[in-house]
C-alpha cells in the first residue's frame, strides 16, 4: 500500500543495482589463501618497523609506557648500527584501544607501509584481533605483556609472561607461605577468568581453598560490596587480577573496611612500579607477580633504566610489559642477525634459541611456541613504591602456554 | 520547464544513488588496493547503519542513541555464524568454537546451535532485530514517549547490551569479541578475491538500502511519517496512528543497521563490544549528522566521511582524531543542524538573517518538543 | 545479616552518590529542557580540581574541605562557559543540546588527557574519612557516609534555594511559564545562567565524592553520565522529589544485585529495568503538570 506510485521507478533501480552486483561478484571457492608475497623493501639502508599502540582511548595509559620503551630501544639499536646494518624507521600507528582498529591498522602496516615486523598490542582483544590478519599476511608481530597463555602462532613472539611463568609461580609462593585459603579478585573479561580458572584448579592440588571469586567491569571502579565480602570471608590472601584503573578503587576500599597486609595481604598480577603510587593509597607490604622489576640487580638494568631516566625524566618507572617491550626489539634485532634475512620464514627457522640478556636476566625463545624462556619473581611493596624481590624461580621457567606439562589442568573443566 | 523539475524530483536522488553505485561498485575495486577497499567495506557497513539512523531520526524523529544494539544483534548473529563455520572446517560438524574451549568447558551454549544453518542466520539477522525493533517500540511510542527520552532510554540499552556481552565470556567471547573468522558461507576468506566478494556484498546491500528509502520517502508513507516528526498531534487527529508511522520506520531502521553489522563482521574479520557499545552508537550518528540526517543521501555519505576521516585523521593524528571528533559535533549542530548536505539551500537562508538567532529558532529538520504525553 | 546491611548501606551511598549527579541534571534538564552529555565530565572536573587541591593545600586532612567549594566553582564555571558559548543558541531544541554535549564531553574528555596524562592521578582520602564502623558485620566506609552527607547537605541547599530565595522563585516561574515570567519582568536569560551554573557545580561536588572512590581518570565522566540521566528521567521532570526516590532506589537495587549476581549483571539488570518501569509509566514516578513543560 505504502509502496504503490511508482512501481516502475524503484524496479529500474534495483535492477540497477543488482546487475552491478553481480558483474562485480566473482568469489572464488577453491584453493587455499595465496600468502602475497611480502613487500617488505630491503635494499635500502633503513628497514621498516611499525610499533602499535594505544595513545588514545583507556588503555592509552598503559601503552603509551610500550611505546616509550620501543622508542627507547630504537635509538639504542640505531645508535650502534642498526640491525643488519640498516636503521630501524619506525611507522607508528594508534590502536584506538579498539580491536577493530588494531586489526585495520596492522593490516595497513604490513601490506600497506610494508614493514618488516610489528611492536604492539596489550589487551587480549587486540592481540586476538591481530593474530588473523599477521597470520594470512604472513606477518610478525611481537606481542610485550604477560597474558592467560592457551595460544602459539607462528607469526606472534610473546615476550611477555605465559600463565606458567607467572600465575603458577605465584600459586608456588603462596603455598610456600602456608596460605590456606584464598579470595580472588578480577575484572570481568578474558584474561582474570582464564588465570582464575588456573588457579583455582592448581589450588585444588595444592590443597588451598577459594573462598570468594569476584569480578567488576573494566571501566567501573566501585569495589565496596565486592571487598565486604572479602572482609566477611577472612581470607589469608587475595589473588588480584583487576586490570588498569579498577584497581584504584579496589585498593580504596580495601583500605576504608579495615583490611591491610598484615592481615590480609594482596598478591597482585597488574600492578607494577607504575600503579603502585597512583593508588592514592600506601599500599606497601603488598605483593606482586613478574618477570621484571626496577628493583632487579643487573649491570643490564642498570643501564636500561639510566637510558630510560635519561631520555624521559628521572621519575619514571621502568615496569614489565615497558621491559619485555624494550626486550622485543633486541630479540628481534638478534633473530634477523641469526637469520642473516628479514624474511619471516627464515627467521622463525632459527629462532629455537635466540638469547638476548635483557634488563630482566637472560632470556631464550622456544622456537616451538614462540614464548621465551623467564624467571618468575615474587616483590613486595616497599615505602618508596619499589619491589623487594621475596621470592624467585631461581631459573628462567621454559614457557609453556598450553599448560602440557601440569597433569592437574582440564582445559574442559567446569 | 515544470515537467523538467518533476523529472529531476523523480529521477534526480536515482541518478545521485546511481553515481554511489558507480563509485563504490565499479570504480573503488578499480582503483583501491585490496587493503583500503577492505577499510572502505567498513564505511559501507557504517553507511548502511546510517541510512536506517535516517530513516528513523532523520524522518521519522526517533534519535536512537543505542543503534549500537542492533548493529550488534545483526553483527554477533553473523558472527557466530562465522565462528561455526571456521570450527566446522576444521573440526568437523560438531566442532564448538575455540573460545568455548578456551574459556569455557568446551561445552556449547543451545541457542548457538541453529547458527549453523546459513539460512537461519541470514533469517536472524533480519527477525532479530525486527522483534526487537517491534516490542521495544510499541510500548514506547503507544505511549507517546518522545524525542529526549527515548534517546536516553535507548543510550542505555546500548550500555547495557555492550556490558551483557563483556560479562558473558564462556557465551560470546567478552571483552575480546568474536574474532578469527576463516569461512564465510563456504568461501576462504583469507583469499583476497572473496574478501573483494564480500566489499561488493556490503557495496550492493547500500545501495538496495538507497533504493528501498528512496521509495519509502516518495510513498504516502513518508509523507505521513515527516508529518508525525513535525505535528504529532496533527496526524492523530486525522485519524492516523502516529505510533504504527513510528514503529514501521523504526523497525526498518533496525533491519538495516543489523544488515550493517552484520557485514562488518566479515569484512573486519571481528565483532567485539566496542562496536556495539555507547561510544560506537555515538560514532554511528555522527555520521549521519554530518551528511544531513533528513537527507536521501546524506547519512551514508555522511557515514563513509566519517569512517574515512577516522581512518585519515587517526593515522596522522594518532592523537587529536577525538577533538575532531568532539568538534564536528559541536560545529555541526551549531551551524548546519540539517547536515553538510544541505549547506547550499542553508546559506541563501541565512544570508537573510547574517546570524544565527539565539533561541526559537525552528530548524529544518527534526524539531523535538520534549513531550511526554501524561 | 550482613547479605542485607551490606547491599542496603553500600547501595544508599551508590544512590547519594547518582543523586549528586542528578540533581544537577534535574534541573539542566528537568528545569531548562536542556540536555547535557558533559555533566559527566563536569564530574570529572569536580574530581581533577580534587587532585588540584591537593597539590596545593598538602594537609589532606583540610583539602578535602577546601576542594568542595573548589569543585562546585570549577564545574560551574565550565556549566556558565557552556551555555554562554552553546547552550544559548539551542533552548527547545532538547536533541540538539544532546548532540552538541556529546562532542563537547568528547573535547573534554582528550583535553583532561592531554592535560593531566591518560593515567589516572590519585587522590589521598583525609584521615578522618579513612575508617570505617561496624555495622552488622558490614565495615561501612565513613566515605560513604560522608557521601550520603554531601547528598543530603546539596539535596537540602537547593531545596531550600528553590523555595525561600527570590531566584528560587524566579526558577519556579521561568519552568512552570516561560513567557509569562518574562512578560512578568524576570529576566529568564540570567535565570538560566544561574540555573546551569549551580546545576553543573552540583556535579562538581559529585566529581569530590567520585575522586574519593577511585581518584582521577578521564573517562571516569562516562561511567556515570548514563544512570544520572536515567534517574532524572525515572524521577519525572520537574520534580526533585522524584529524582531523590529514584536515586537511592537505583543505588540500593544495583548494590543487592550486585550482591546476589556480579556488578555486571547488576547493570545490565537495572538498566533493563529502569526501561521496562519507563515503558509502564513513561512520566517517570512524579509529573509536574504544567503549559510550560505540556
Amino acid at each position: 500500500m505504502f509502496l504503490s506510485r511508482s512501481r516502475l521507478a524503484s524496479g529500474t533501480a534495483l535492477a540497477l543495482a543488482a546487475a552491478l552486483s553481480l558483474s562485480a561478484c566473482g568469489g572464488s571457492k577453491s584453493g587455499e589463501a595465496s600468502a602475497s608475497a611480502s613487500c617488505v623493501d630491503t635494499s635500502g639502508d633503513t628497514i621498516k618497523l611499525g610499533f602499535l599502540n594505544s595513545t588514545s582511548g583507556a588503555m592509552a595509559i598503559s601503552e603509551q609506557t610500550v611505546r616509550d620503551s620501543l622508542s627507547l630501544a630504537t635509538e639504542q639499536i640505531n645508535a650502534a648500527g642498526g640491525i643488519l646494518g640498516k636503521k630501524i624507521e619506525p611507522v607508528v600507528e594508534d590502536g584506538a584501544s579498539d580491536p577493530a582498529v588494531f586489526a585495520e591498522k596492522i593490516q595497513k602496516l604490513l601490506t600497506g607501509d610494508c614493514v618488516a615486523a610489528v611492536f604492539g598490542g596489550w589487551t587480549s582483544a587486540s592481540r586476538k584481533a591481530m593474530l588473523p590478519v599477521v597470520e594470512s599476511d604472513n606477518g610478525l608481530l611481537f606481542y610485550p605483556v604477560q597474558y592467560e597463555g592457551l595460544e602459539a602462532s607462528k607469526n606472534i613472539y610473546y615476550t611477555g609472561a605465559t600463565t606458567n611463568q607467572q600465575i603458577i609461580p605465584a600459586m608456588d609462593f603462596l603455598k610456600s607461605k602456608g596460605v590456606k585459603t584464598l579470595f580472588l579478585a578480577g575484572s570481568d573479561y578474558v584474561f582474570p577468568r582464564t588465570a582464575n580458572k588456573i588457579i583455582k584448579q592448581y589450588a585444588a592440588k595444592l590443597g588451598i581453598k577459594i573462598v570468594g571469586e569476584e569480578y567488576v567491569p573494566l571501566d567501573d571502579d566501585d569495589w565496596t560490596t565486592q571487598v565486604a565480602k572479602i572482609v566477611a570471608a577472612k581470607p589469608d590472601f587475595v589473588f588480584n587480577t583487576i586490570n588498569g584503573s579498577s584497581n584504584v578503587g579496589f585498593i580504596k576500599a580495601y583500605y576504608e573496611q579495615g583490611l591491610s597486609p598484615k592481615t590480609t595481604p594482596i598478591i597482585s598480577v597488574s600492578i607494577a612500579e607504575e600503579e603502585a603510587p597512583a593508588m592514592g593509597k600506601d599500599v606497601t607490604g603488598q605483593f606482586a607477580a613478574w618477570n621484571y622489576f626496577e628493583s632487579v640487580k643487573s649491570p643490564a638494568n642498570a643501564a636500561f633504566i639510566k637510558a630510560f631516566q635519561d631520555k624521559y625524566g628521572a621519575d619514571r618507572p621502568t615496569s614489565d610489559p615497558m621491559e619485555a617491550a624494550y626486550t622485543s626489539l633486541y630479540l628481534y634485532k638478534n633473530l634477523v642477525e641469526k637469520a642473516d634475512s628479514f624474511d619471516v620464514d627464515k627467521i622463525n627457522g632459527v629462532a629455537d634459541g635466540v638469547a638476548f640478556d635483557a634488563p630482566e636476566g637472560k632470556v631464550t625463545i622456544d622456537g616451538e611456541n614462540h614464548h621465551i624462556a623467564k624467571t618468575a619473581l615474587i616483590g613486595r611493596i616497599n615505602s618508596d613504591n619499589q619491589f623487594d624481590v621475596v621470592w624467585s624461580s631461581g631459573k628462567p621457567i621454559e614457557p609453556d602456554p598450553f599448560l602440557k606439562g601440569y597433569a592437574w589442568w582440564d582445559p574442559s573443566a567446569k | 520547464m515544470k515537467q523538467l523539475q518533476n523529472w529531476g524530483r523523480t529521477w534526480g536522488p536515482l541518478l545521485g544513488i546511481a553515481v554511489i553505485a558507480i563509485a563504490l561498485l565499479v570504480v573503488a575495486p578499480a582503483v583501491l588496493s585490496p587493503f583500503r577497499l577492505n577499510n572502505l567495506g567498513k564505511y559501507v557497513c557504517w553507511a548502511i547503519a546510517g541510512v536506517g539512523i535516517g530513516l528513523a531520526w532523520g524522518r521519522g524523529g526517533m534519535l536512537v542513541m543505542g543503534q549500537g544494539v542492533f548493529f550488534g544483534l545483526g553483527g554477533y548473529a553473523m558472527a557466530m555464524h562465522l565462528k561455526l563455520e571456521a570450527a566446522m572446517a576444521t573440526g568437523g560438524p560438531d566442532a564448538v568454537p575455540d573460545f568455548m574451549v578456551l574459556y569455557g568447558d568446551g561445552t556449547m551454549p543451545g541457542w548457538w546451535a541453529p547458527f549453523r544453518s546459513g539460512a537461519f542466520t541470514l533469517a536472524a539477522i533480519v527477525m532479530v532485530p525486527a522483534v526487537v525493533a517491534a516490542v521495544l517500540g510499541w510500548a514506547i511510542f503507544k505511549r507517546r514517549v518522545k524525542g529526549a527520552y527515548f534517546a536516553i532510554l535507548t543510550q542505555a540499552l546500548a550500555v547495557a547490551f555492550a556490558t551483557l556481552l563483556v560479562a558473558t565470556i564462556k557465551q560470546t567471547g567478552g571483552f575480546n569479541g568474536l574474532n578469527q573468522f576463516t569461512v564465510f558461507f563456504g568461501y576462504n576468506l583469507y583469499d583476497p578475491t572473496n574478501k573483494r566478494m564480500v566489499y561488493t556484498i556490503a557495496a550492493t546491500a547500500l545501495v538496495v538500502c538507497l533504493v528501498v528509502v528512496w521509495q519509502l520517502y516518495r510513498s504516502r508513507f513518508g509523507e505521513l511519517l515527516v508529518a508525525t516528526r513535525d505535528a504529532e498531534e496533527r496526524v492523530r487527529f486525522l485519524g492516523h496512528d502516529p505510533a504504527n508511522v513510528k514503529l514501521v520506520a523504526f523497525v526498518l531502521a533496525a533491519v538495516m543497521v543489523s544488515v550493517g553489522g552484520a557485514l562488518f563482521a566479515p569484512i573486519t574479520g571481528i565483532i567485539s563490544p566496542s562496536d556495539v557499545d555507547a561510544t560506537a552508537s555515538i560514532l554511528l550518528i555522527a555520521g549521519v549528522a554530518l551528511g544531513g540526517r533528513a537527507l536521501l543521501l546524506g547519512p551514508a555519505v555522511g557515514a563513509l566521511a566519517v569512517g574515512f576521516g577516522r581512518t585519515t585523521l587517526s593515522e596522522t593524528f594518532p592523537d587529536q582524531w577525538t577533538y575532531f571528533l568532539g568538534l564536528l559535533f559541536i560545529v555541526v549542530v551549531l551551524f548546519f543542524p540539517a547536515g553538510l548536505g544541505s549547506v547550499s539551500s542553508q546559506v541563501v537562508g541565512r544570508l537573510r538573517t547574517l546570524l544565527p538567532t539565539p533561541r526559537r529558532t525552528p530548524i529544518a529538520a527534526g524539531t523535538d518538543a520534549l513531550e511526554v504525553a501524561p | 545479616m550482613d547479605a542485607f546491611t551490606t547491599p542496603l548501606l553500600a547501595g544508599t551511598a551508590t544512590g547519594a552518590l547518582l543523586l549528586i549527579a542528578a540533581l544537577g541534571l534535574a534541573l539542566t534538564f528537568g528545569q531548562m529542557g536542556v540536555i547535557n552529555m558533559a555533566h559527566g565530565e563536569f564530574l570529572m572536573a569536580g574530581a581533577y580540581t580534587t587532585y588540584l587541591t591537593q597539590q596545593v593545600v598538602t594537609d589532606t586532612d583540610l583539602s578535602i574541605l577546601v576542594a568542595l567549594p573548589a569543585a562546585f566553582l570549577v564545574a560551574g564555571a565550565l556549566g556558565l562557559v557552556l551555555e554562554v558559548a552553546i547552550i544559548q543558541w539551542m533552548y527547545r531544541r532538547p536533541l540538539d543540546t544532546l548532540l552538541v554535549t556529546v562532542g563537547v564531553s568528547l573535547l573534554l574528555q582528550q583535553l583532561a588527557k592531554d592535560v593531566f596524562g591518560p593515567q589516572g592521578d590519585p587522590v589521598h582520602t583525609p584521615g578522618w574519612l579513612d575508617g570505617h564502623v561496624d555495622v552488622l558485620g558490614y565495615h561501612w566506609p565513613y566515605r560513604q557516609m560522608f557521601t550520603i552527607l554531601l547528598a543530603v547537605a546539596a539535596l537540602a541547599t537547593l531545596g531550600a534555594l528553590l523555595k525561600y530565595t527570590s531566584y528560587g522563585r524566579r526558577i519556579r516561574a521561568t519552568v512552570q511559564n516561560r513567557d509569562l515570567a518574562e512578560t512578568m519582568g524576570v529576566s529568564t536569560r540570567t535565570v538560566d545562567r544561574v540555573t546551569f551554573f549551580v546545576g553543573s557545580g552540583l556535579a562538581g561536588i559529585g566529581g569530590v565524592a567520585v575522586s574519593l572512590i577511585s581518584g582521577t581518570n578521564p573517562n571516569r565522566g562516562t561511567t556515570y553520565i548514563i544512570s544520572a540521566f536515567l534517574v532524572v528521567v525515572a524521577g519525572g521532570l520537574g520534580q526533585l522529589k522524584g529524582t531523590v526516590i529514584a536515586a537511592f532506589t537505583v543505588g540500593v537495587v544495583t548494590a543487592f544485585f550486585t550482591d546476589w549476581f556480579s556488578s555486571s549483571m547488576a547493570q545490565v539488570l537495572t538498566f533493563a529495568l529502569v526501561v521496562v518501569f519507563l515503558q509502564l509509566r513513561p512520566q517517570g514516578l512524579f509529573t509536574l503538570r504544567t503549559r510550560g513543560l505540556a
